[in-house]
Formats: structure tokens, sequence, C-alpha cells
């Protein structure tokens, strides 16, 4: 017995022996980490390398206009969806993707990291035509240098139920004033991310004046507790938060959600089935009276890329007139090649989505990384880190 | 040359012994306590706020948020509470399954049983679970059945957590269990009747410890598959699980990802250190 003791004892001192050289090990590893790009920009673009892996938002990568490109390019595209912009992150990462449909709140993390390359605009002969007020904006363009080519836009919607919500809402107090979100308790549906917490902000910068605040995504320390504080309020009133497309869409199939945030992907399923819903599109001329968050993607190429050239033509292809109006009919978005307008089903479409209105675009703050940079001088802007912190928070 | 190395091996256990088990323990130890190890390591790492980039340098912060705020105390209890609640509710459902199969059932019975138990492994996690949340919904089969009697279900939540954890962890807690019962002779069995004890006497004093190292070594899958998920309070609740915090914090702040994934670790520790005292691993 006391034999067998002592073995134990020796195997559990070995075990920990071995696991303090492999840390020491690590730790000698650690500093010689390197960070930098490979920066490996195209001179020109060649020939296909047979495949091409992204990681989009759902609804974005379609047989419709992926099998064409399949077929003229060679490049046999695998499409991964994120539900989440960290989840887009986190995916790139990884350093298996070759591209990837970021939005503005992740843009900026992912150059910032060093996950992605900037872009030679010259090699994508479509950039030219894009709408002017989607070049070279803060999200897709860090230094003066492009990091991707812009693929289209649109507001965050408010959608209801029309059979239990009435009257039709128009603001956004609907789900975020505590007292009218009472009368939907545990029937709200809200966006399960920290960038939510910027819906709030839109809601406070039109209802609560004296916050002054600007922009939603760079927040101060008053500001940023204010809008928290909204959601915290809001917490108990949520029947669901999402983060899948997918689960969303089930929710108010079944009946668990009448009203929430969404986007048109959602709205449109749910429309297509034949379910009683109805949103706050932009198609229908009219934003929630406060604004609305919204989004503006890019495509960007991973630092890694083992298929530059066909990240290339695709990124050329999908901003291409029809291919560009496909995608934005079938999503629900304003297209972003001014020439895509030409070559919808519905000629009405680019009238419909605002497209070539800058003025509506005003009242839509697309989602940006929130950093301690404000903008305006000052550094004490809640950052990314604190938004995750307290989204944890919010939802206890 | 393959002579040679088969001389270099002749007659030298310790040399044979250490060749076999080379890959595998260097596995084990690079990539596996490696990885742990690179774990621990990180969580004393910090992110410099103005940059966002990792800090390689001992620090506490992370443990400090942990300990200071309360919400992620809450979490931690909310994940270790339902993961017990489980546990419970997954032996108390196994044994008699367990019991019928190891002592009851003819052999064609046993099979069919066996087969019944695994199948549902056989299909996704994520099937099952959006299945259960289909069932549970508003106008969903369990609302539906419910009705008649003027009841409803328990909609999205913390219950409907702990139902669908139970649903999927039942088969690894039903497998030990039924293993521990066939190893109990019938004799042992026999001879309690013989001796004049009741059915619950017998099962009090004589089956149920010996089986009971066998429902720790079940609890231990269910308590651990419990304790990691994240996807089910994702799907089914608003509720946030240990898991879900480490999902929102990879990619912005590792660091912190890394110190509240020590939490599972240090609360399983434990837990073995329990089931040891208990028995479970007497027959391993």
């Amino acid at each position: 017995m006391r034999t067998q003791h002592a073995n134990t004892a020796r195997t559990a001192w070995l075990i920990i022996g071995g696991l303090l050289a492999v840390m020491l090990l690590f730790a000698g590893c650690g500093s010689s980490d390197d960070d930098s790009t490979s920066g490996n920009e195209l001179e020109k673009v060649g020939k296909g390398e047979g495949s091409l892996s992204l990681v989009n938002w759902a609804g974005y990568v379609e047989p419709e206009w992926v099998k064409p490109f399949e077929q003229k390019t060679g490049c046999k595209v695998s499409s991964k969806v994120a539900g989440t912009s960290d989840e887009m992150v986190q995916l790139m990462r990884t350093g298996q993707y070759d591209g990837v449909s970021a939005s503005g709140n992740a843009s900026a993390r992912l150059v910032e990291g060093g996950d992605v390359d900037p872009v030679n605009v010259d090699l994508v002969p479509n950039y030219k035509t894009i709408f002017a007020d989607l070049k070279d904006q803060p999200y897709n363009t860090f230094d003066g240098v492009n990091y991707g080519i812009p693929h289209g836009r649109g507001a965050n919607l408010l959608m209801w139920n029309t059979g239990d919500v009435k009257p039709a809402p128009t603001s956004w107090d609907v789900i975020l004033d505590p007292e009218k979100a009472a009368k939907y308790k545990g029937k709200i549906s809200a966006y399960d991310d920290p960038i939510y917490i910027a819906d709030a902000a839109v809601y406070l910068k039109a209802h609560q004046p004296d916050l002054e605040i600007e922009s939603p995504y760079e927040l101060n320390e008053e500001q940023f507790e204010a809008a928290v504080n909204l959601l915290k309020e809001q917490r108990p009133n949520v029947g669901e938060y999402w983060s899948e497309a997918a689960k969303q869409i089930s929710a108010f199939a079944g009946g668990d959600s009448v009203v929430g945030t969404t986007w048109q992907y959602q709205y449109f399923e749910l429309q297509g089935s034949g379910k009683p819903v109805a949103a706050s599109p932009a198609s229908q001329g009219f934003l929630p009276k406060e604004g609305a968050t919204g989004w503006s993607d890019t495509w960007m190429i991973s630092s890694e890329s083992k298929h530059p050239n066909c990240m290339y033509m695709w990124m050329d292809w999908i901003v291409e007139p029809k291919v560009n109006a496909q995608v934005a009919e079938y999503f629900g978005e304003a297209p972003a090649q001014s020439l895509a307008c030409d070559q919808t089903e519905d000629k009405e479409f680019c009238t419909k989505y605002h497209a070539d209105n800058p003025g509506f675009w005003k009242r839509v703050y697309y989602w940006e990384t929130p950093l301690a940079d404000c903008g305006n001088g000052s550094t004490d802007c809640k950052d990314y880190n604190d938004w995750v912190q307290a989204w944890t928070s919010i939802k206890g | 040359m393959s002579r040679r190395l088969a001389n270099l091996f002749q007659g030298r256990p310790r040399l044979q012994v250490g060749a076999l088990l080379a890959g595998p323990v260097g596995w084990l130890v690079v990539g596996y306590l490696g990885s742990l190890a690179v774990l621990l390591i990180a969580a004393f790492w910090s992110v410099d706020p103005l940059s966002g980039e990792v800090v390689q340098g001992l620090s506490f912060e992370n443990f400090e948020t942990l300990y200071n705020e309360p919400v992620y105390r809450d979490i931690i209890g909310r994940t270790v509470l339902i993961a017990a609640l489980v546990t419970i509710t997954d032996a108390i459902l196994a044994f008699p399954i367990a019991f019928y199969m190891a002592k009851v059932a003819s052999r064609r019975g046993k099979a069919v049983l066996v087969v019944a138990i695994l199948l549902p492994l056989w299909s996704s996690y994520l099937v099952k679970v959006y299945a259960w949340r289909t069932m549970l919904s508003a106008g969903g089969v369990v609302n539906w059945a419910l009705e008649p009697f003027g009841l409803s279900g328990p909609g999205f939540g913390a219950t409907a957590v702990w139902l669908v954890m139970s649903y999927l962890w039942l088969p690894y807690m039903i497998l030990p269990i039924y293993a521990g019962l066939e190893r109990i002779p019938n004799s042992l069995i026999s001879a309690s009747e013989d001796l004049g004890a009741s059915p619950f006497t017998t099962f009090r004093r004589v089956i149920l410890p010996l089986a009971f190292p066998a429902v720790v070594a079940g609890s231990i899958f269910t308590f651990a598959l419990t304790l990691g998920d994240y996807i089910t309070p994702r799907l089914v609740s608003n509720d946030q699980f240990i898991g879900n915090v480490i999902f929102n914090n990879i990619s912005n702040n590792l660091p912190f990802a890394s110190a509240l994934a020590l939490v599972p670790i240090v609360v399983m520790i434990a837990y073995l250190m329990v089931a040891r005292k208990l028995g479970a691993f007497e027959h391993i």
C-alpha cells in the first residue's frame, strides 16, 4: 500500500515537472511571436488557384451568383456563415480563410491585428464605379490605405408581428422605453452582441440631448453608462437575444418574439413563408424616427490567404453590376455598385433602398469598432473591451 | 538496418516500453498538457487598453475582475448549479433504466435497449438542441400537450437549459451505471434475499453501495459536459454560462478568456477529488 502511494506521488511530481518544463518552453518562445503582416499585395491578378474559402454574413454567398463565378474562374467557393462580427474576427484569426465580408465593427480589429492585407483597388476594375460616399471611409481605409471593396449597406430594422403589435411602431421606444416595452414583456427580441449598446446610444441621442452623444460608437463614461443602464432596464422585457439569424426566424415563426431589432434577411425569410410581420425597412422609405444603426460591409483579403488570385477575382465579381444587383436584391440592401441600379429586376429597387441618396444614410450609423480614441481629441471613450464586459453584465 | 534495430531493443525492456510510449506520451505532454499550460500562462497576461494588444507580463488584473464583478460570480454559480442539477436528474433517470438493462431484460431486450440509448448519439448535437427549441417554443408541442390541463411549458430559460442538458447527456450516465451493475453477481442479490432482506433493503445495503462508484463515474461525464457547454444555453435561454463569456471575450481579450477558462478546470479538479474519495476510480 505504501509503495503504491509513493508511486502515485512520484507520477504526480513527474506530471507537474513536465508541465513546468513545457511552460518554460512556451514562455521562452512567447516573445518571438511575430505580428508582421506578409504584405504581399498583388501586382497583377493571375490564374485562379482553384479554390476560395470565405467568411460571410448569411445571404451573401448564394448559388445564384457563386455558380457562374466558379464556372468563369475555376475557383471552387466554400462559405462559412458567421452570426456576429466577433465570430468573423475569430474565424479570420485562424488563417484558414481567404476573405471576409467584414462590417465596420470588425474591420478595424482585423486591420490592427494584421489579419487582413491592403487591397490594390487598381486590380478590381469594378471599383471605379462604386458609390463615392462608400469609398475611403474610416471602416475600410486606414492611414490612407484601402483595405477592401465595399459590398453594400443597410440599416438595422425594427420588425414586429402585425397581429400582436398595434399600432405600428414608428420609434425604437416600443422596445427601449421601459414603460412601453413592458407591454411586450418576454416577447422582445434583441441582438446578442456588444454592438447592440450602440442601438441604445442612438435612442438616447434623440431622447436625451443633454447627454450630447455624437457618434453612438464613441461614448464617454457618462454616455456609456446611460446606454448600458437603458439596456439593463430592457433586460427583463427581452424574450430572447438572438445571434444566429435562424434563431430569430424560429422565434418569430413560433410566436416567442413579436417585436425587436432585425436584419432584412430575417424579415424577407419570414415574409416569404407567409408570417404576419412588418418592418421599418429602408424600402418603405422610413427609419424609426431616431435613425438606426446599420452596416456597410467590405470584402477584405486575409493576410494568410492561400488563394489571393481567386480572392481578387471574387472581389471584382461581387461588385460587378449584374452580380451586385442580384446580391442586393436577394439580401435586401443598397448595392455598393452605382451601375447595379440599371441591372436590378425591380427597376425601382435603388430608389426604394436609397442607394444613391446620401442624405438618407446620414441617419444611419454604420457599425464601427469602439475605440478609446473618441475622434475629437480626447481619449476617454469606452473601448470595445469595455463594451464586451458591459454586455456580459447587461445579460447577467 | 532492421536487424540492428532489433538487436538494440533485444533484452532491454525499458527501452522497448520507452519507444512504444514516446508517441502517445509526447502528444499528451506537448499537445494536451502544453495547451493547458499556455492557457494558464495567458491568464496572467493583460490587454493594453489603448492598442488592444496583449501584454505578456505578470498581472492579476483578470482574476481581480473575476472576483470583484458580481456578474461573474452569478454566472459561475449558475453554471455549477445547473451542472449539479443535470447530474442529479440524470442519475435518478438512468439508474432504473440501467438496472433493467443489467438485471431484468432478456439478451435481446438488452441489445435493443443499448441501441436505443446509443441512437441519439448518432445525430448531430445541434439538430437535437434545435428540436428541443421547436418543442419548447410558444406554439410548440410541449405547450400544445399541456394546454388541455390549463398548464403551459417552461418556455426558454434556465428550466429549458436543464431539460435539454439532462436529455443530451443521459446516455453518458446510463452506460457507466449499466456496466457497474453488470459486474454485481446475481448471487449476492439472491443471498441477500435468502437472508430475509426486503427488496428495498437489498437495494440499499447491497446494490447501491456496489454500484455507487459507477454512478459517480457517470456523474463526472454529465457534470463536465454541462459545465463546458455554451451552445445549448445560447439556443434555449438568455442565460450566460461560463462558456458563453469565454466565447464573447476570446477575440478581443484572450487573457481574460483564459482566466475564466481556469474556473471550470478548478471546479472539475475539486469534483474529481471528491469523486476519488467516493471510490469512483477503484475499478478502473
